[in-house]
């Protein structure tokens, strides 16, 4: 395997530890093994117990497993975290610009920084919203943006989630966790707290309901039980105090959506759906889908109930738009962007094509509308085969895919069968746009648990880390 | 609330109360069944207590006779009986798990680890001497997720359908318990006192609880009517057709909507039969029709209730 080098969060290359862990890693070691053993034991329980457990798709089994939980915290300094935070809000304000360019005028197409198909072929584009003007002009309400470290320790995204971004319930609940397991480290380290993010996202609901609605309902709209994140989705609507509803608990009605309660209808002013595009409203999209609401559309295009996130926004985050963000920031906000984004290979593009064909035991290769670690080649991982199979596979659709040099993630000392051994991290803050940009400091940090593995997907048998973003 | 909502909090706090009370029937048939007089007839017990669930059909589908580890093996852990044990318990959890979001994380903890620990049991442990001990098992999270409800959750609607569920689903499975010993241990008979009689009273009283307020209560020798009386009219026993049907009524009154005014109606008629009701008059009309009659309405309250505030309005 070829995997280069990584950054480890916790030592220097000398062995060394880094300073924002030397008080941790002084605690680890004063602290008998066998205690740890019985607080990562006690963990497990209160996780079954709890029922934070989640979906895996095509395992029979897996109908609710648990996801892991690793009891060394992720630890990022002050001054890492500002840097990177103004980067992402930077990030998530330039794409909501352009959703809202795209969906009127269109300048960054005129002014040629992004050809028409782009947009207009992208099966995301949804033509529907032409025109159509949602609260404050901002789409991607909450965005999960998958932020990772490479090379010397410097940041990357990896990709942006604007449509039903998902884990936030696992930051909360792995904090709670590690504050329940080991009160006694709280006192050591000044950790920036997340448990706000509820109120954050229901005041950032509030602010956009429909004109003239001056104490809005707000719904979290489920695709029930069934689904893998459905943990989340009640999570957050019990934290937030809303209803949790599903498809059929809503109807339209004389231009309004209501759900159906004990004591009659009740109008709903803001939806925040955790429902994909395609199965919000059977009379536009899918028309086989259970879970929506027959009509929505027309009443959302009236302007007369707000869906967060905005229709469409899945526009901005496919992968074949991903290499364009940089450009969209300098472009509405006159900026230099703060964070990097990984060098990008369009297979569409000839060249690009040639060079990833030639490369591939090197590259990661996505497709641009694959999601949670489904449908990848990461190169240096996979055999002579997999890699012939692949290869084939891009021949066939070549522009339905990217391809990325094999970054280094970053690696984090992880509780592993052997003992204690790095394993590579990612973190995924979430930003909130409403009548402003908000972040809770810190984020979901997934940890791949295979050794050596760069897939960190839950999907894919990844775990989650606390994250602990330090106040000074 | 939402309609659904209040659904699933019904049906889990119905299915709760329905694994209880097929334990309780199980737990006293096999008291019973222990009985040295009741050698000569050793499946009647069992059959009663199949008869109880209505269920003779599906059992006769996939047994060929009533024994007692058969009809074991099908109430308590057979997944494909709706009505078993575990099905119940699977059920609740359920019902729970999909507006988890509503209760209190004490609640959904003690429905989820009621069912996991439920996924350990075995049959064949239980064939042995533990099945006394998993009766009670049954019972004892049973009143601690009544307990947990009582002790944690918000006065509020959610709390209100939770003890609608409970009370319906006690009313009817304490009126068929009482059908059921009534009409087939001891059919027509009005004189008692003898020892075969008071220890198979003794048992169906202990079923529901009760033994220790007959005692309280009568402070005299076990006689059916006074255990009619007992479980039928009594309005300070928590068991008692008259109790769950004042609970009922009451909720109903709480939860009232435009449309349930004829649900309300219906509620307080039969409450008002109960608390005016004299056990000579019911026993003398036929206590098995007066039984059947009985469950007969609660059946048509489940279904008004269900129209008026669980099953979505059409629009």
């Amino acid at each position: 395997m070829a995997v280069p080098d990584f950054y480890n969060e916790m030592y220097r290359g000398s062995g060394e530890v880094r300073p924002h862990y030397a008080e941790y890693a002084q605690w680890l070691a004063a602290t008998p093994p066998e205690r740890i053993a019985q607080k990562r034991a006690e963990a497990d329980i209160l996780f079954h117990r709890v029922g934070i457990t989640f979906a895996v798709y095509g395992e029979e089994d897996g109908k609710e497993r648990l996801i892991p939980f690793d009891v060394i915290p992720r630890i990022i300094p002050a001054a890492e975290w500002r840097q990177l935070a103004d980067g992402l809000r930077q990030r998530v304000k330039a794409l909501n610009a352009f959703l809202h360019d795209i969906y009127h005028e269109q300048e960054i197409i005129h002014a040629g920084h992004i050809p028409p198909e782009q947009i207009f072929r992208n099966a995301q584009y949804r033509p529907e919203m032409q025109g159509v003007d949602v609260p404050g002009g901002i789409y991607a309400l909450i965005a999960g943006i998958d932020v990772v470290r490479a090379g010397a320790g410097e940041f990357y995204v990896l990709e942006d989630n604007l449509r039903v971004p998902s884990g936030v319930s696992y930051m909360l609940e792995d904090r709670r966790m590690m504050m329940r397991l080991f009160p006694e480290l709280f006192a050591r380290y000044a950790v920036e707290p997340v448990d706000h993010y509820p109120d954050l996202l229901l005041n950032t609901l509030r602010a956009v309901a429909p004109v003239g609605v001056a104490d809005p309902t707000v719904a979290l709209l489920t695709p029930g039980q069934y689904n893998s994140a459905y943990f989340e989705h009640s999570f957050l609507a019990q934290q937030m105090g809303i209803e949790l509803v599903e498809g059929p608990d809503l109807f339209v009605q004389d231009e309004g959506v209501f759900m159906r309660t004990t004591r009659g209808p009740k109008r709903v002013d803001v939806i925040y759906r955790r429902v994909d595009d395609d199965f919000l409203d059977p009379l536009v999209f899918r028309q086989d889908s259970y879970l929506g609401v027959p009509g929505l559309l027309s009443v959302y295009r009236a302007g007369r109930v707000t869906l967060a996130n905005a229709i469409g926004t899945g526009v901005a985050d496919d992968k074949s738009i991903y290499p364009y963000v940089p450009e969209m920031i300098r472009f509405y906000l006159g900026e230099e962007p703060l964070v990097n984004n990984v060098p990008t290979y369009m297979l569409r593009d000839k060249e690009d094509l040639e060079y990833t064909l030639a490369h591939l035991p090197e590259l990661v290769v996505k497709e641009t509308h694959g999601s949670g670690g489904y449908g990848m080649l990461v190169g240096p991982a996979s055999t002579r085969q997999q890699i012939e199979e692949f290869r084939a596979r891009i021949l066939a659709h070549p522009d339905k895919y990217i391809a990325q040099p094999t970054l280094a993630l970053s690696a984090c000392p992880t509780f592993v069968e052997a003992g204690i051994a790095p394993r590579h991290i990612d973190l995924r803050p979430f930003v909130l746009s409403g009548k402003e940009v908000n972040m809770v400091p810190g984020g979901l940090c997934r940890v791949a648990l295979r050794e050596g593995s760069l897939v960190v997907n839950s999907s894919q048998g990844g775990g989650t880390k606390d994250t602990w973003v330090l106040e000074r | 609330m939402l309609s659904r909502t209040a659904d699933h909090l019904y049906w889990m706090a119905r299915y709760t109360e329905r694994a209880e009370n097929v334990a309780r029937m199980l737990d006293v048939t096999y008291r019973v069944s222990l009985l040295p007089n009741n050698s000569e007839h050793p499946e009647m017990g069992w059959r009663a207590a199949l008869s109880i669930t209505g269920l003779e059909d599906a059992f006769a589908a996939r047994f060929d006779r009533v024994t007692a580890a058969e009809l074991l093996r099908f109430m308590v852990l057979d997944p494909s009986n709706p009505s078993s044990i575990f099905s119940c318990v699977r059920a609740a959890r359920e019902n729970a798990h999909a507006v988890r979001g509503t209760l209190t994380s004490e609640m959904w903890e003690t429905l989820n680890s009621t069912w996991l620990e439920m996924r350990t049991r075995r049959l064949s442990d239980l064939l042995g001497a533990e099945i006394n001990e998993f009766f009670e098992w049954v019972k004892y999270r049973s009143h601690l997720s009544r307990g947990v409800t009582v002790g944690t959750m918000l006065k509020d609607e959610s709390f209100h359908f939770i003890r609608l569920g409970t009370f319906l689903e006690r009313a009817d499975n304490t009126a068929r318990i009482l059908d059921v010993k009534y009409d087939v241990l001891l059919p027509g008979t009005e004189d008692a006192g003898g020892a075969a009689d008071y220890y198979e009273w003794g048992a169906l009283l202990r079923s529901v609880s009760a033994f220790e307020i007959y005692r309280k209560v009568y402070r005299d020798m076990i006689t059916p009517l006074r255990v009619a009386e007992l479980l039928i009219l009594r309005t300070d026993m928590p068991r008692s057709l008259h109790r769950c049907m004042k609970e009922v009524y009451t909720i109903l009154t709480q939860v009232g909507n435009d449309q349930s005014k004829e649900t309300e109606r219906r509620a307080g008629e039969l409450h008002a039969a109960l608390h005016f009701a004299r056990i000579e008059d019911i026993v003398a009309s036929g206590l098995h029709d007066w039984l059947t009659n009985f469950l007969g309405r609660t059946a048509d309250l489940g279904n008004r209730i269900a129209a008026d505030f669980l099953v979505p309005i059409a629009n």
